[in-house]
């Protein structure tokens, strides 16, 4: 063997593994008004009283079944923000991505989903969005395009 | 609680990139913690390895290891979660009865994959994933809910940076080692904001063991033990948006748990040093309040003060922190590594005088959702 | 010295190919609940919980922080653990030492699998070393058929003994109301016949020789969980409960090229090792039951003479002859075991559930008749990870 150095190999690969996640009762009902109806639902625990969006089957503080249905309305307030400055491919195709917790009126939390139609200048927490539904809906959680300021 | 101690340890040089394979990685941590020890692989009775299917990429990241962490005719088992976690199993195999000694060890090769795929996919598949959230930007958010909740600011968040960059100087297996101000963090490339790339922990590879005894397994191994006084872990809920992600309580419980079984009522006094998560510069002032360094919503006061330098009363991170060096799965490990080497008086540089109670944190999960502590002593 | 721990409560779902209706932490609610149930305990009783599962099934990252809305682990503490197919009797094994450490009275132990929502073998592939192995790999059929052949050509062991088992374990199966695989065409008809269908029948496939789909174990969604109680609070949840009296594990090499395919190293030396340490001597005289983790029909041989049940190539005396069925000197997975139901991340656990309800005596139709003293259990996974545990009716000593 010649003693001269060997450079080391690098091996690219990419895990190829499908999947396809059952979303569950509670879920598709969720999900299914959000594509059918540009609604957006809440379930409320029989306990403590709070209302979960996205929608739980159980209450994990209480861990008891929730069983109440809820409308929400399609506003809330932001509570959180960030503009991202770089892109991934698990990302949808937004220039920059805005990330957003929302506080939907009705529910309990804050709800994580995108903001839109808006200048990163004028980002503040507590100010008032509303869902902005794609036209194209297929039972996604994109099925909201992202949320938008409401002016008044 | 039957007295369990370190009485080896081992880690790698922390690098963007490694060239040796992570298995190689692993064999050099052992080795190393074996050394250290003054022991052989033969005085180690079981194994816990610390790992992660999608940072391996592979199915059973444990079995790879198996090899090269000497657990050949041993017992052997798999946390996946921080090394922290593996430590809490490693220390309870030996409780049990079963064993006197046990190695853990943990590894990744953050440089092998892509950082926010793997982190997207810690996200709900359902709801979450398929914005393309990843460990950073949900970060972000969790750094301004505390802006705003609190009052801190950026700069306060720099601070930290800063301190932790400086620190790594004194430690020979850091990665960034860096002389930075406030003014250098703040015009830093805007990641995700509000943070920034100095506000971001780097991707690294590496990997670290441990070696805990009980008393009757000391007499193996030759360095001075240094003592386990206290635990805790616990989880807080996960789906990003339902808790409040400025509410350290997971943290407090599993700190509360550690406090109690170590006999600490006022961990600022009593503590010498602390060995924090610092993910992301922010974290650290949340963690200062989940641990009752500081009250509920002025951990920024405290790095403001000066408390937490090197010169302080409770210097945290003086190896560098998370930030200064991030091998995911490894990094709370190591920061048990380096509580135990202040605790020796090994740690040269980076020594704080007379440090003879620590304490290390680990966390797991998007935005700190679980934590376990360690709190050491001589 | 560590506390003594037994198993107080146990609780599966129904296991089926595909359970539409629920996601993957809705599952895991379902079969805690159920052991919560069995145990008649509430989850504020549950102290720290243990989770796992194969990460690359589901495609989640850190699933045990994922699980803890449906696992009752907020606010508790909770680890993963995960060894690949071994992972469920891993996840026992976790429990038991959370608890024999002295630091948790009563730990939850969750095993879980949604293998309808990925390509398994896809997943499998990624055990293996992507530069020396993946290239070459059939996944895990491909590893299993080479150890059946090796044994089948060191012995005289022929493709009607293989049938054997999988006749046994599938018959075993309708008396289990949750296991996976009900073949109920099976009802009613002498072994011989069933053997000689399999052995000839056209639509029974071969998929790597000599195995055959009769001789593998399905794809599976369902989640088990159960309940680690230590001694001090353990004989006031239960009756009787399970006590663990020995376990222990090995996992000694990488790559599949290393193994040697003539016997396996990995169970006979655990099996060894805790029989050595509770003084058995001849296990199949004072072992009662078994449920052990057989992923293929030839380990029902050839894996019986490697726990020491019987010598070399004896296996399928032992099978023939009617010892491991029901009424047998010792019943063997009188579950169905795992080539009835397979959900990966539970079914080491269950095979660990099976076994304690059979010292319980909460078994109902799949219950062994005779006094249960003993009952073993296995978990088998990756590149031969053997998993072992020795339950037993009376408290350790």
């Amino acid at each position: 063997m010649s003693s001269t150095e060997i450079k080391n190999i690098y091996y690219e690969g990419r895990i190829k593994v499908p999947y396809n996640w059952y979303v569950g009762e509670v879920g598709s009902r969720f999900l299914v008004n959000l594509r059918d109806n540009k609604e957006i639902w809440g379930i409320r625990c029989p306990g403590c009283k709070k209302v979960y969006v996205p929608p739980a089957k159980t209450c994990w503080e209480c861990f008891i079944p929730n069983e109440e249905w809820v409308k929400l309305s399609d506003t809330g307030t932001i509570m959180s923000f960030t503009v991202v400055h770089y892109r991934t491919q698990a990302m949808p195709k937004r220039d920059p991505i805005i990330y957003g917790l929302i506080k939907i009126d009705g529910a309990d939390g804050s709800f994580l989903h995108i903001l839109g139609d808006i200048d990163p200048r004028d980002l503040a927490v507590g100010l008032k969005v509303k869902a902005v539904f794609a036209d194209a809906r297929s039972g996604t959680i994109l099925d909201i395009k992202y949320f938008a300021p409401v002016y008044k | 609680m039957e007295k369990i101690a370190i009485v080896g340890l081992g880690q790698t040089k922390y690098k963007g990139s490694r060239e040796e394979t992570f298995d190689e990685l692993v064999f050099e941590a052992v080795n190393l913690a074996l050394s250290d020890a003054g022991a052989e692989i033969g005085d180690i009775d079981n194994v816990v390895t610390v790992s992660n299917d999608f940072w391996d990429g592979r199915t059973i990241s444990s079995m790879a290891v198996t090899e090269a962490s000497g657990a050949w005719d041993k017992d052997i088992s798999t946390v996946e979660g921080d090394g922290i976690f593996g430590t809490l199993y490693g220390m309870m195999r030996i409780l049990s009865g079963s064993f006197n000694s046990t190695l853990v060890v943990a590894h990744v090769k953050g440089s092998e994959g892509e950082m926010n795929l793997i982190t997207n996919a810690m996200f709900d598949p359902i709801y979450q994933r398929a914005l393309g959230i990843d460990a950073t930007s949900s970060a972000a958010l969790q750094a301004r809910c505390y802006m705003e909740k609190t009052g801190a600011t950026e700069e306060d968040f720099a601070r930290v940076s800063v301190k932790n960059h400086k620190n790594a100087f004194g430690n020979p297996y850091s990665q960034l080692p860096m002389e930075i101000s406030v003014e250098d963090v703040m015009k830093s490339r805007k990641i995700a904001e509000p943070l920034k790339l100095f506000d971001c922990s780097p991707i690294s590879d590496g990997a670290a063991a441990v070696i805990l005894s009980n008393k009757q397994g000391l007499k193996r191994f030759k360095k001075d033990p240094v003592w386990i006084l206290g635990v805790g872990h616990c989880s807080d809920s996960y789906t990003l948006g339902y808790r409040d992600l400025t509410n350290t309580r997971a943290l407090k419980n599993a700190a509360q748990r550690a406090f109690t079984m170590a006999s600490i009522k006022d961990p600022m006094k009593e503590l010498h040093v602390a060995e924090l998560y610092d993910a992301y510069s922010y974290m650290e002032l949340l963690w200062y309040e989940g641990l009752g360094l500081a009250a509920d919503g002025k951990g920024f006061e405290l790095i403001r003060s000066g408390a937490t330098e090197m010169t302080g009363d409770l210097p945290v991170n003086p190896s560098g922190g998370v930030l200064s060096a991030h091998p995911v799965l490894v990094a709370g490990l190591a920061r048990l590594i380096e509580s135990t080497i202040q605790i020796r008086g090994e740690a040269g540089k980076r020594q704080v005088k007379g440090a003879s109670k620590a304490l290390a944190q680990g966390i797991n999960g998007p935005c700190g959702q679980a934590h376990g502590i360690i709190v050491l002593g001589s | 010295m560590g506390k003594r721990a037994a198993i107080v409560g146990f609780g599966q779902t129904y296991q089926r190919s595909s359970r539409k209706d629920v996601n993957g932490r809705e599952l895991i609610n379902e079969a805690v609940r159920s052991a919560l149930a069995d145990a008649e305990l509430t989850i504020n009783d549950i102290d720290a919980v243990v989770i796992g599962n194969m990460d690359h099934f589901e495609g989640i990252n850190y699933v045990d922080m994922w699980s803890v809305e449906g696992s009752g682990a907020v606010m508790k503490p909770i680890m993963k653990v995960t060894t690949g197919g071994t992972t469920g009797t891993t996840i026992a094994m976790c429990a038991y030492y959370h608890v024999a450490s002295g630091l948790f009275e009563k730990v939850l132990a969750i095993g879980w699998e949604k293998n309808s929502e990925s390509d398994t073998t896809g997943a499998i592939i990624t055990a293996f070393h992507p530069v020396w192995e993946r290239p070459n790999l059939g996944g895990a059929v491909a590893g299993l058929a080479v150890e059946a052949s090796k044994y089948m050509s060191n012995y005289k062991i022929t493709e009607r003994d293989g049938a054997r088992v999988a006749a046994r374990e599938r018959l075993h199966a309708l008396n289990n109301p949750y296991a996976h695989l009900h073949q109920e065409w099976m009802k009613g008809m002498k072994v011989e016949q069933i053997v000689d269908l399999l052995v000839t029948s056209e639509q029974n496939q071969v998929l790597a020789y000599p195995l055959r789909m009769s001789d593998m174990c399905p794809r599976t969604d369902g989640a088990a969980a159960a309940i680690f109680a230590s001694e001090d609070v353990a004989e006031k949840i239960v009756p009787t409960p399970a006590w663990i009296h020995a376990t222990t594990n090995r996992h000694n090499y990488v790559y599949l090229g290393d193994l040697d395919w003539n016997v396996n190293e990995t169970l006979r030396d655990s099996s060894r090792k805790v029989f050595k340490k509770v003084g058995i001597k001849d296990p199949l005289k004072e072992i009662d039951v078994c449920e052990l983790y057989l992923p293929y029909s030839y380990a029902g041989l050839k894996w019986m003479e490697d726990i020491g049940f019987c010598g070399p190539g004896e296996g399928p005396k032992l099978v023939w002859d009617g010892i491991t069925d029901m009424d047998g000197e010792l019943p063997v997975n009188p579950s169905g075991g795992v080539m009835s139901s397979n959900p990966i991340g539970a079914s080491g656990l269950i095979r660990v559930g099976e076994a304690a309800i059979q010292i319980m005596r909460k078994a109902g139709a799949r219950q062994v008749q005779k006094d249960v003293n003993f009952a073993f259990a296995t978990g088998f996974g990756g590149c031969s990870w053997a998993d072992v545990m020795l339950l037993g009716k009376q408290k350790p000593a």
